[in-house]
């Protein structure tokens, strides 16, 4: 593994679209404007196009179909180099949550995150990824968990949430119609979303079940830029849900475990699942519009929805989570910008796994705090395991007072039992 | 052969071919990369995205109307001013139906020029200030940049000039930069003039499949 391994990744990963992007940007700056990370710091360096800097030079140099002829003339960029690789690391892991919010603002609409991911590929290639993501992935392929969740421990959690709720849970059960996976923050931090899952499952009729080979669904290949663990991950999802037979996986309250799983995941595996993927806040809103949900009562605090980037933005589920808000809140207020265009919790794109960004994080969150000072709600929603930890962590730091709930935990309170 | 008779003879041939062999060589090369088909089931069609996406990135939206109105301003006054003149410019339209076109299309009147050539000048003046006063566009910006704003700068400063028709040495001055402009088009970033459709059409249809055009 080399620089010359890392460019040669970064050579490949140059398609036509990337190509498009690369060659139709202006400079115009306008990216820096929806950078939480420029936003909070003033650091110019947080310009998104800035960080995609490496990979331009890599497309000028190699890939432009004129390169040849700028070689001639010596207007090529200069050829990477591991200084650069040092010097953009921050840039590439610790700065960038691969929210893009930048596109949105973007006059070409070029996809800023994409480029940045694929330069994570790059640095992949050249050992030169933050301790705190290669430590996850190595636990996610030795343990099954990026946290380190071994399976009995998993097991141990899942019977408590059974006594808890009264309800059996069974595991590994074939031909159930549903396989739900959870995100690895929800199976230690918020595991009684499994006790509201089984709760809401039992009411609505569904037949579930969940794999001790596949429990959890964080992809941290995906969010270092590793397409080999990425894989690996997906794919053991994958042969369990193929070996139960199930007719749905359902993906958890979790960003990037939905990109990874749904989005990505065919294409990293290189074929259609023998099963759909679906979405928990797609499926309860699913349950709710067919009748099987039935809910009793609504919360009258003052609620506001965090709009989680790879669920919303880049994952196309806008409307679910606010039709189930709608449904049991009777105060629910949106934070302005929100939907498609929210801004990111600060910690997605593996940056919350990355003890270098730590610091970094918690600014940036500072304008997610902007707009929970305008709405001054009494609590927070989210649809996203990582995202509530981050709020949480950043809400103690800026000595707010105000919880963080899960939209499922929520839902499953106000069942009419 | 005199200066005017090489700028608007063999030179112009030449930068004309450059710009349009480049140009071509560029796109092509660009859309030959390809893309792996996407085997994710699609929650809607990536086409009706990547039109949206074309339309959708003219205007500011998701909130950000206030913090680009610099650039969003200044960079429709250019735009704008600059292609009435290239399109509408008596010279211009002149100068397609001999060398270019054989059809006849409407030209400017002299005000129409002046008004259009102020937009546009006011536009890139305002955008190069941008360019070298805002620390971010400092950080960012590059020699292809800059070089591409002086050359579109001196050929409308020398397009403006050439307005007195009956000076053969500030005509010829323009055609030259001209020439050069186009010579330099398709290593530039100027290509942006093209490529702002593939890159708005890849995310339109990245996003559209996924049901949302951000």
């Amino acid at each position: 593994m080399s620089i010359t391994t890392a460019i040669e990744t970064m050579v490949a990963n140059i398609d036509a679209s990337a190509a498009s992007y690369l060659d139709a940007c202006v400079h115009c700056g306008q990216c820096a404007e929806a950078c939480h990370f420029y936003e909070n710091t003033g650091d110019v360096r947080y310009t998104p196009v800035y960080k995609l800097d490496l990979m331009r030079r890599v497309y000028k140099r190699h890939k432009d179909p004129l390169a040849s002829i700028k070689k001639l003339f010596g207007l090529a960029p200069a050829e990477l180099t591991q200084d650069d690789l040092n010097e953009w690391s921050d840039l590439i892991y610790d700065s960038c949550t691969l929210c893009g919010r930048c596109t949105i603002v973007c006059p070409m609409g070029i996809d800023i995150a994409a480029l940045v991911r694929k330069t994570r590929e790059g640095f992949v290639a050249a050992e030169t990824v933050p301790e705190g993501l290669t430590g996850a992935a190595g636990r996610a392929l030795e343990t099954g968990s990026p946290l380190g969740i071994k399976p009995e421990t998993f097991k141990k959690i899942v019977a408590e949430q059974s006594v808890e709720t009264g309800i059996p849970i069974e595991l590994d059960k074939a031909g159930a119609d549903y396989m739900v996976i959870l995100s690895a923050m929800e199976v230690l931090n918020f595991y009684e979303v499994i006790g509201a899952l089984a709760r809401i499952f039992k009411k609505a009729g569904v037949s579930w079940t969940m794999s001790t080979t596949a429990y959890e669904a964080t992809n941290v290949g995906i969010q270092m830029g590793d397409k080999a663990i990425a894989k690996t991950l997906v794919s053991r999802v994958v042969d369990a849900a193929e070996q139960l037979g199930v007719k749905y996986v359902v993906s958890p309250e979790c960003g990037h475990a939905y990109s990874a799983l749904n989005w990505e995941g065919p294409n990293l595996v290189g074929r259609s699942y023998k099963f759909e993927v679906i979405h928990i806040i797609e499926l309860l809103d699913q349950l709710c519009a067919e009748g099987r949900i039935v809910t009793k009562g609504k919360d009258d605090r003052r609620l506001t929805f965090h709009d989680p980037c790879q669920i919303v933005r880049r994952g196309g589920i806008v409307q679910e989570p606010r039709n189930l808000l709608n449904q049991v809140a009777s105060n629910f207020v949106e934070m302005s910008p929100s939907g498609v265009d929210n801004i990111c919790c600060g910690g997605g794109g593996g940056v919350s796994s990355n003890s270098n960004a730590e610091e970094l994080r918690i600014r940036a969150f500072g304008s997610k705090k902007r707009q929970l000072d305008d709405v001054k709600p009494d609590a927070m929603v989210t649809a996203c395991g990582n995202c509530r930890n981050v709020l949480e962590e950043a809400i103690d730091e800026y000595e707010m007072v105000m919880p963080v709930l899960g939209l499922t935990e929520l839902l499953a309170e106000y069942l009419d039992d | 052969m005199t200066f005017l008779e090489i700028v608007e003879g063999p030179l112009w041939y030449l930068g004309a071919s450059v710009f349009v062999i480049g140009a071509v060589w560029k796109i092509v090369g660009i859309l030959l990369l390809g893309r792996k088909a996407d085997l994710s089931i699609p929650r809607a069609s990536a086409s009706v995205g990547a039109l949206k996406a074309q339309f959708l990135h003219f205007v500011p939206h998701g909130g950000f109307t206030f913090r680009t109105i610099y650039h969003l301003v200044a960079g429709y006054m250019f735009h704008i001013g600059l292609f009435v003149l290239l399109l509408f410019a008596a010279p211009h339209v002149t100068f397609a139906q001999n060398n270019i076109l054989s059809i006849d299309w409407p030209s400017l009147p002299y005000w129409g020029f002046v008004v259009a050539a102020q937009f546009a000048f006011a536009g890139l003046i305002l955008l190069w200030v941008r360019r070298i006063s805002d620390p971010v566009m400092i950080k960012i910006s590059d020699r292809d940049d800059h070089v591409g704003t002086w050359l579109t700068f001196l050929v409308m400063l020398t397009g403006c000039m050439a307005l007195q028709e009956g000076n053969e040495m500030l005509r010829a001055t323009h055609m030259l930069l001209v020439d050069l402009w186009l010579i330099y088009f398709p290593f530039s970033r100027l290509m942006h003039a093209v490529t702002f459709m593939f890159s708005r059409g890849y995310t339109g249809a990245f996003f559209g499949r996924r049901g949302i055009v951000p």
